[in-house]
């Protein structure tokens, strides 16, 4: 399986140059031959949209995402945009299409409203956790901040995922003396976890590029379900690359560390729901 | 003061890591603004130097100019160092004395004291930037530090007017780190910091503490949220603490954009929210 990261730098707001942009990814990804192109999260937009968040969504029979739905018959394609809902709410969103359809749908839960981050303020939150089928496997996507939650994880390997997507947009943030910036090296502690614990294959795709003086720090990356980094995209700039994956290394993976064999699934939700009884009443 | 280590650390940086997030922040700012220049004041301290090395990386030497605007009265030793920083870099500059724009105005005021002075004269250079910025189809440039911005050590409209700034989530510590690692001269790095407004004059004796005893009270105080009486606590002198978060305090307004009162359903930046980037 090969898999095209898009490590892409949109302008932020302008909705017609980052589509065309990614419609020039995508081709060029099919055209190499890659199953799949995975791009950042809110790649139509970028980020910091403020009041731009109800001027930028797009709804389900938008034009761009039928010619999107039409382009992953070549390709499967995972894209973060903003969606306006039939409820005519905005969501930080993220579409799996593949064959000619949108086979997966992720609204982003956790939406950061704290330090440098206003998404609660903008967007309204996601209440699904669900893993999906694509042609590769079992997917399951978290959008940045879900990530920073393992019960998402948690809940999408129960699901039965065994590819885990997470498409963020994660700012440059914490100087130190040395080594990376904690917020780029605080990102490939949780994404190797889940690999790890998990046994997935994780796929971090992240920005790149400057709004607003923040930088977004790129270096997105694939894990095996060893945990292992397999392949890393540069820091802060915008680049693609294309990794192949041995599915296969599943197995392998799961037969040589069966902890999500062992995992205790109904002693979790049981206690679970005494915490629920007790913290919450019936 | 106890743990000088562990303070030591958190103010340390990792340069080059530092250096490319600033060239990528200058480059793609500027550039996506339409312009490909940068124009900025060069007074022969640390700071405009640092503002100035690191333009070079991100815009390329051609693309950076300096402008010296001398008073009579600064130190000849400021513009013989921006000279010589200028040459390193390799960057374009010229002198523009700011002498006959401020006295006339200063001949009305004879009674006008040293701090009112400094402001004319910050707020003059302001003036000639933004018009060299305009006549060379430039950005001004920021040389303000984290350091100044906190405790309002600057002139507003004046030194702190720019477009873009590079410095200004960097302690002075943090500065002279990074100048040291990009090799600017020593003669730059190791002067005292001084805003040259009088003969003789330098920051640390005008603040009555030192840079390094700034930066790790504020460090703790701003970015690892201690609180003042905790500081105390931990060795650090109660009164310089709270003298520090008052001059943190009173010098608010000048890190924000005027207030404006509010009338409609949609003020400007309270409910009408745009980015800045959201024009270009």
């Amino acid at each position: 399986m090969l898999v095209r990261l898009a490590q892409t730098y949109p302008r932020l707001g302008d909705i017609e140059y980052n589509f065309e942009q990614c419609l020039e990814s995508i081709r060029s990804a099919a055209g190499d031959g890659a199953d799949l192109i995975v791009f950042p999260e809110l790649a139509l937009t970028g980020y910091l949209l403020k009041d731009m968040v109800s001027l930028t969504g797009l709804r389900d029979d938008d034009p761009k995402i039928t010619e999107l739905i039409d382009l992953s018959r070549d390709i499967s394609i995972l894209i973060g945009l903003v969606e306006h809902g039939r409820d005519h709410f905005h969501y930080n969103s993220a579409f799996y299409l593949e064959d000619g359809r949108l086979a997966g749908r992720h609204r982003k839960g956790h939406l950061p409203t704290y330090g440098m981050f206003d998404e609660g303020r903008y967007f309204a939150p996601g209440n699904r956790v669900r893993a999906f089928d694509t042609s590769f496997g079992r997917a399951g996507v978290m959008i940045c901040e879900d990530a920073w939650h393992p019960v998402n994880p948690y809940i999408l390997s129960q699901d039965g995922a065994e590819l885990l997507f997470v498409i963020s947009n994660s700012p440059v943030r914490g100087m130190r003396e040395s080594g990376r910036f904690q917020s780029v090296e605080n990102w490939q502690r949780i994404t190797s976890s889940y690999a790890l614990l998990y046994s997935n294959f994780v796929f971090y795709v992240n920005r790149a590029g400057c709004e607003d003086g923040i930088s977004f720090s790129g270096s997105s990356h694939v894990l095996d379900p060893q945990g292992e980094l397999t392949a890393e995209l540069p820091f802060l700039e915008a680049a693609e690359a294309t990794v192949n994956i041995d599915l296969d290394e599943l197995s392998r993976a799961r037969i040589g560390s069966p902890v999500l064999r062992d995992e205790k699934f109904l002693t979790s939700l049981n206690e679970l729901k005494r915490i629920k009884k007790e913290s919450f009443g019936d | 003061m106890n743990s000088n280590e562990s303070k030591k650390n958190l103010l340390a940086i990792n340069c080059p890591e530092v250096l490319q997030v600033l060239s990528t922040f200058i480059r793609t700012e500027v550039h996506k603004t339409g312009f490909e220049k940068v124009v900025l004041g060069l007074s022969g301290g640390i700071d405009s130097s640092l503002s100035a090395a690191l333009a070079v990386e991100a815009l390329g030497a051609g693309n950076v100019m300096g402008v010296m605007m001398p008073y009579h009265s600064s130190n000849p030793d400021s513009l013989e160092d921006a000279k010589v920083l200028a040459g390193k870099l390799g960057i374009g500059c010229r002198t523009v004395e700011i002498t006959p724009m401020v006295d006339p105005y200063f001949e009305t005021c004879p009674e006008i004291s040293n701090m009112r002075r400094g402001n004319v004269m910050a707020r003059q250079r302001m003036i000639v930037l933004y018009d060299v910025s305009a006549e060379t189809d430039a950005l001004v440039l920021g040389t303000s530090n984290k350091t100044e911005y906190l405790l309002g050590y600057s002139t507003l409209w004046g030194d702190s007017a720019c477009a873009l700034n590079p410095l200004g989530d960097l302690y002075k510590t943090q500065v002279w780190e990074l100048a040291r690692y990009l090799e600017l001269p020593e003669r730059i790095v190791s002067k005292k910091p001084s805003a040259d407004l009088w003969a003789g004059q330098t920051d640390e004796e005008e603040l009555g503490f030192t840079y390094e005893q700034a930066d790790e009270a504020l460090e703790q105080l701003i970015d690892c949220r201690i609180k003042p009486e905790q500081l105390s606590a931990r060795g650090f002198d109660g009164d310089f603490i709270n003298r520090i978060m008052r001059m943190v305090r009173q010098t608010q307004y000048k890190r924000h954009l005027p207030l404006i009162a509010k009338l409609s359903n949609r003020t400007i930046n309270r409910d009408f929210r745009f980015p800045r980037d959201w024009g270009i």
